[in-house]
């Protein structure tokens, strides 16, 4: 009988993977320490001027936007997931995927257009006005935007398709079996999801939740907007008004423990429970038809955040582009600044995922608690308000910068000046440090599909560790890692406080113009590349949404 | 096929923790040998088979695969560089890859054609071939088994390493699927590791069975030996059903309501432990029992006997026979015993 | 990874090599960039020096020179508001310029005593009244907005906004620091809503009829006045512009300007761009493009401007401004401006 000899990989010690994890987390989580290092900076009085003044207020609405954020997503968002996934009422096979778009839009521009739609000027208003015959904001009630209220409704709106991307990929992951099974126990429909279903998706619907919770505390330019002043705002005013960076600074390490800690809450509760699926038989899933009023009820809920997401705010866009014209809106640099958002989301969203599986695999292969630490400091720059974080980025990068110009100065004797500061690689980096966190959820979560015995069955048959990712966790996860590529991508084209602070000379991006248009409140002018970011926003949404519909073993494609 | 001299694991100690799972353990399998590693869930017999395997690094002692040093005295050779197929519980076939493609999956450094050829035959060596473009979520459990093997077998593995790999079929499809591969494993003249917690397994497959107790091992032999010359209470009662005795000990015999027993040394107490097989029917000797229950289970029925003693508490015990007439539910026999069917053990 | 870092070090070695070649200044600017873009062009056009932009918001790049000092590719840091200029220079991160250009062209309250930084166009900060409701007689001075009269009449944006940190730091420079305080005490009390939007919404809030004054800058009045849309247009004719002070110290003033960086590499054309500027015919672009009060003497105000009449500024230097924004932040924080 002929040999059968085995493709050699050398061996494999555990170190490169080590040195490699070490040396991405240390690298990502260096601004995040450079910001936490800002606490031993002494603060001058300032915190007993804030605590005495202000800080009371803003923690107390940072907590409540919070609270009511996380209530809102995680009702929206498991609420639509369920219904979309397990029900079937009106338009529900539409829905699935058109309640993804929200994520398409920034919340800043959600925020300008119903500021634009809503406020005295706005045609909704002037329409009021013209219809009762009011003359002046005197005559009649309306309620604020600019309010509290306002800012939870608006995150929550472009927020909840965090938490339902994520509920929903573990619905559909979920083996029938196993809600079989709890039926048979004598459990309703209702009763099997909220017993069996939705603490088995509990794992990913936290970890939506942590994103959109992470999402609030670092936004500013909302909350900014509808004049709600936050945990957030106490940040930019220390900095801004007082010139007190390192105070900032500190109050954004507040922020990092705050969320390390919810964070390290959340995974203590789940305590040993782990969601590994005992069954590896799928079957198509049974959806519960729901007839008459109760479809209505389910069409109703499932359409509001979408009609509020994106359907007003993207038709308000719209008609702005038409009021300032088409070739006015779309013509000049347009294509070039949409060029250029195009190259940074794809580059950063390849990078940020490329990482991700480096760090989650390492630490799958090595489970040590440092290596964890590390990978968990890493991701907490996406907790940390971007410009915060956009100093921390600075700090290491010019340092680095800094050692190759003498570096090459030592060689030549001309120092070539700062390589990496405003250059892409410095902006791919900054992404890099502030979405981290979303790859890197996405795809530690996936790679726990692969079961152990997958693993060790590729090793027992002749793969090494490298060769294992590439043949056999990079196939079963491709659908996940496609869906963190997205994530990110969408994450970057709206991203701006790092974008407009890193970036090269001469060089915008459609965020970077919207926001330098909307600031000057020539709101109209900034339809036209809001309007692009969505629709190129669009393209991986709904791709997403195809990739997890496919992502169940065993459904046809 | 490439020239094997087995497995050899010496003195091998492994801890998770501070728990000790596996404790000095040896073992040597020969060339084609089968042998199968028994014990009770948690006695370290799956952590042993994947120090063979590479899958985990011992605490100490050594693994020499084929002549060659794969652990311990600082060496660690990875998994994929040891040459072993293993064969996993739960199959772990690739969900992303059809049947061909799971059982190419080994044997990839080989030309297209080569490998297709190869991949095919091992699935007809399992009764496969016709299913090779199904995908593993479409194949019932039994086709999963085979498929997983055919997969572990293709590279022509020095070793084969099973891990419980009947436990997810039931009983009637086990067997089948035990025969087969039984039949395929020594067709390829592969030596094999085998884990399993059922001895009816292990004395079905094994050439040679090691009985694992808490991490070590308590007796290793042939299936036959270990049936006929246990060596302690544990491995006797592991085997099947006992009646077990705690009998004080005078003059050298150990009083049981059955009749007395030698013990040899001058201990005390001592256990006698009979086989329900090794009690019988006597025509006119012998203690006498009455019925309390009978029942036919196919071949051999069960009688449920209480026994009584003068000076001894009361015994309630089985006996197994061979005869399919039933006695009478409180009819009085005398019983008869087959000595090489009882153990003693001196209680220590 | 590694081909993607080597990819990115290749092009950033390619955009560096773009950065140091002759005839090109670079900028880091906080100013819209509809506004600046006009004038470096025309700069440009004039000179032959290539200008490359990074606009941003002036704290961030603040920042940025801040952590890139010595080492930092830009040349001269443009802003919309004293209060950056001097925090810059306060950070070490601005070069004197002595030119005997800028200190002809620009009034001596309006730029840094040592020359770090020049201030390149004015604006005042000013009360705007609703004048179907309000006669310009009723209204005097800033001390008068924070008497009980104007109880529940007055708008003003978010004490966030520098505009604002700049005014009562002009304040507390002219009356000191516990009068300061107890004015913006009563702006607070005064308040119509809670602060919020920009300078524009004030007005508009003003026309709407939710408040009877605000307090804004001038150039956003002059920007509604001249809008192209008619809500803004009209929204503008229902309001009035009131320079305040006039009989004393007189209105407040701000400036926009810019400062030699340490690290200018390019510092003969920096110096050249900033002397441009505040040249006539930047100026002139500044005037109009944006509404806002030049700096040179003889330069021309726009019509919209020149309509709302002479006036008479605060001659404080501007400096001060910037010196007491941080105190007025707390005092902000203290009354509850939010």
């Amino acid at each position: 009988m002929p040999t059968y000899p085995h493709k050699t990989n050398g061996f494999k010690a555990p170190l490169p993977w080590l040195a490699a994890v070490v040396v991405l987390a240390a690298l990502v989580a260096l601004p995040v320490l450079v910001v936490a290092g800002n606490l031993l900076v002494p603060s001058g009085g300032i915190w007993g001027h804030l605590a005495a003044t202000v800080l009371g207020s803003y923690i107390g609405n940072s907590i409540i936007l919070m609270v009511c954020v996380g209530a809102g997503v995680a009702l929206g968002g498991v609420g639509t997931a369920w219904l979309v996934t397990m029900c079937r009422f009106p338009f529900s096979r539409w829905l699935e995927w058109a309640l993804l778009l929200p994520m398409a839009m920034p919340a800043y521009v959600v925020a300008y257009t119903y500021t634009g739609l809503l406020d005295y000027a706005g045609p909704v208003q002037g329409a009021l006005r013209a219809v009762m015959g009011w003359t002046s904001a005197r005559d009649y009630w309306f309620p604020e935007i600019r309010s509290l209220g306002g800012a939870v409704t608006v995150m929550v709106m472009v927020l909840y398709p965090y938490v339902y991307i994520l509920a929903r990929a573990a619905f559909l992951e979920q083996s029938v079996c196993v809600l079989e099974a709890s039926r048979t126990l004598g459990r309703g429909p209702w009763r099997a999801f909220s017993q069996v279903a939705l603490p088995l998706a509990r794992p990913a619907v936290m970890a939506g939740i942590a994103l959109a919770l992470m999402e609030t505390l670092n936004d500013f330019g909302t909350v900014h907007y509808f004049a709600v002043d936050t945990f957030t705002t106490g940040i930019y005013r220390t900095w801004l008004g007082m010139g007190q960076p390192a105070v900032a600074a500190q109050l954004g390490a507040v922020l990092m423990i705050f969320v390390a800690a919810l964070i390290a809450l959340e995974r203590w509760s789940r305590g040993g429970a782990k969601s590994h699926h005992t069954t590896s038989r799928y079957r198509r899933l049974p959806r519960i038809p729901l007839p008459g009023w109760r479809g209505g009820l389910a069409l109703a809920f499932s359409l509001l955040p979408v009609l509020l997401g994106f359907v007003i705010p993207a038709g308000m866009l719209t008609w702005w582009t038409f009021q300032v014209g088409l070739s006015a809106s779309f013509g000049g640099d347009f294509t070039r600044l949409a060029g250029n958002s195009l190259l940074l989301a794809l580059v950063a969203g390849l990078a940020a995922v490329a990482v991700a599986v480096v760090l989650a695999y390492a630490q799958r292969l090595h489970p040590r608690p440092l290596i964890r630490l590390a990978v968990r400091v890493a991701s907490l720059g996406y907790a940390v308000p971007g410009s915060v974080i956009a100093v921390g980025i600075m700090v290491p990068l010019v340092a680095l910068d800094r050692s190759i110009a003498r570096t090459v100065e030592g060689w030549t004797g001309a120092s070539p000046g700062l390589l990496l500061t405003g250059t892409i690689f410095a902006l791919v980096y900054a992404y890099l440090v502030r979405f981290l966190a979303v790859s890197a959820n996405t795809v530690e979560a996936s790679l726990g599909k692969v079961t152990p015995s997958l693993e060790a069955a590729a090793r027992t048959l002749g793969c090494g560790t490298v060769s294992a990712l590439r043949r056999v966790h990079l196939p079963i996860i491709k659908g996940s890692l496609l869906s963190a590529v997205l994530l990110v991508f969408v994450d970057v084209m709206k991203e701006l406080p790092a974008t407009l602070i890193m970036r090269p000379f001469n060089f915008d991006t459609l965020a970077t113009r919207t926001f330098t248009l909307a600031s000057d409140e020539r709101l109209a002018d900034a339809g036209a590349p809001a309007l692009a970011i969505v629709l190129v926003g669009l393209v991986p949404v709904l791709l997403l949404s195809r990739a997890i519909a496919k992502s169940r073993p065993g459904e046809p494609s | 096929m490439i020239s094997t001299t087995g497995l050899v694991m010496s003195n091998i100690t492994h801890h998770f923790g501070r728990t000790r799972v596996v404790d000095d353990v040896s073992l040597s399998i020969g060339p084609g040998e089968l042998l199968c590693l028994l014990g009770p869930s948690g006695c370290g017999k799956t952590t042993t088979l994947r120090i063979a395997a590479g899958l985990e690094s011992p605490s100490a002692g050594t693994v020499v695969l084929n002549s060659q040093l794969v652990s311990g005295d600082g060496v660690h050779l990875p998994p994929e560089r040891r040459h072993v197929g293993f064969l996993f519980q739960d199959y772990a076939l690739f969900p992303h890859l059809d049947v061909l493609g799971n059982v190419e999956f080994g044997i990839h450094t080989l030309s297209g054609a080569e490998r297709k050829t190869r991949a095919l035959e091992m699935l007809d060596q399992v009764g496969m071939k016709d299913y090779a473009q199904a995908w593993p979520h479409q194949l019932s459990g039994g086709q999963q088994q085979r498929v997983a093997l055919a997969r572990a077998l293709a590279p022509n593995p020095g070793l084969m390493l099973l891990d419980e790999p009947f436990s997810g079929l039931d009983k009637r499809l086990r067997d089948q699927v035990r025969d087969e591969t039984l039949h395929v494993l020594k067709r390829n003249r592969v030596s094999t590791l085998m884990v399993t917690h059922d001895p009816e397994e292990a004395m079905f497959m094994a050439d040679r069975v090691a009985v694992m107790r808490q991490g070590r091992i308590v007796q290793m032999d042939q299936p036959e030996a270990l049936y006929n010359r246990p060596a302690d209470p544990f491995v006797a009662s592991f085997f099947g059903e006992v009646n077990v005795f705690d009998a004080p000990v005078t003059n050298g015999m150990a009083n049981t309501p059955l009749g007395r027993f030698a013990v040899g040394v001058g201990a005390a107490k001592a256990q006698v432990l009979i086989r329900p097989e090794g009690i019988g029917i006597a025509d006119a000797d012998g203690p006498e029992a009455v019925v309390l229950a009978a029942r036919l289970l196919g071949r051999v029925s069960l009688i449920h006997l209480r026994v009584e003693h003068p000076s001894l508490p009361p015994a309630h015990l089985h006996a197994r026979l061979s005869s399919r007439a039933l006695p009478a539910e409180g009819e009085r026999l005398r019983l008869s015993i087959d000595h090489s069917q009882v153990f003693i053990f001196p209680a220590t | 990874m590694r081909l993607f870092s080597r990819l990115a070090l290749t092009v950033a070695a390619c955009m560096a090599a773009g950065t140091v070649s002759a005839a090109e200044v670079n900028v880091y600017s906080a100013r819209k960039d509809h506004l600046i873009k006009p004038v470096l062009d025309a700069f440009t056009q004039a000179s032959g020096i290539t200008v490359n932009l990074l606009s941003a918001n002036e704290t961030q790049l603040l920042e940025r020179l801040k952590s890139e000092g010595k080492d930092s590719p830009a040349d001269l840091f443009i802003t919309t508001d004293v209060a950056h200029l001097h925090a810059a220079r306060v950070a070490g991160i601005l070069a004197p310029v002595q030119s005997a250009v800028l200190a002809k062209n620009i009034p001596a309250q309006y730029h840094d005593p040592q020359g770090y930084w020049y201030g390149l166009s004015a604006r005042a900060r000013v009360i705007f009244y609703a004048m179907d409701r309000v006669k310009p007689t009723d209204l005097s001075t800033y001390e008068d907005l924070a008497t009980a009269k104007w109880k529940g009449r007055i708008c003003v944006r978010s004490s966030s906004s520098t505009y604002n940190q700049s005014l009562l730091g002009g304040l507390i420079a002219v009356m000191g620091p516990e009068k300061a305080e107890a004015w913006a005490k009563g702006i607070t009390d005064n308040m119509a809503r809670k602060p919020q939007g920009g300078d524009r919404d004030q007005i508009a809030a003003v026309a709407a009829g939710q408040c009877d004054v605000a307090i804004a800058n001038t150039y956003y009045f002059g920007g509604m006045q001249t809008s192209d849309k008619a809500d803004e247009k009209a929204a503008a004719a229902k309001v009035g512009l009131f320079f305040p002070n006039q009989a004393d110290r007189g209105a407040h003033m701000n400036v926009a300007g810019a400062g030699l960086t340490i690290s200018a590499k390019n510092k003969a054309e920096a110096v050249k761009l900033l002397e441009f500027m505040s040249g006539e015919v930047a100026q002139k672009l500044f005037a109009e493009a944006n509404n806002e009060f030049p700096v040179l003497p003889s330069a021309k105000m726009s019509p919209t401007v020149a309509a709302w009449g002479p006036f008479k500024g605060e001659k404080i230097n501007v400096a001060m401004l910037g010196e007491n924004a941080s105190q007025a932040v707390r005092i902000f924080d203290r009354v509850g401006w939010r």
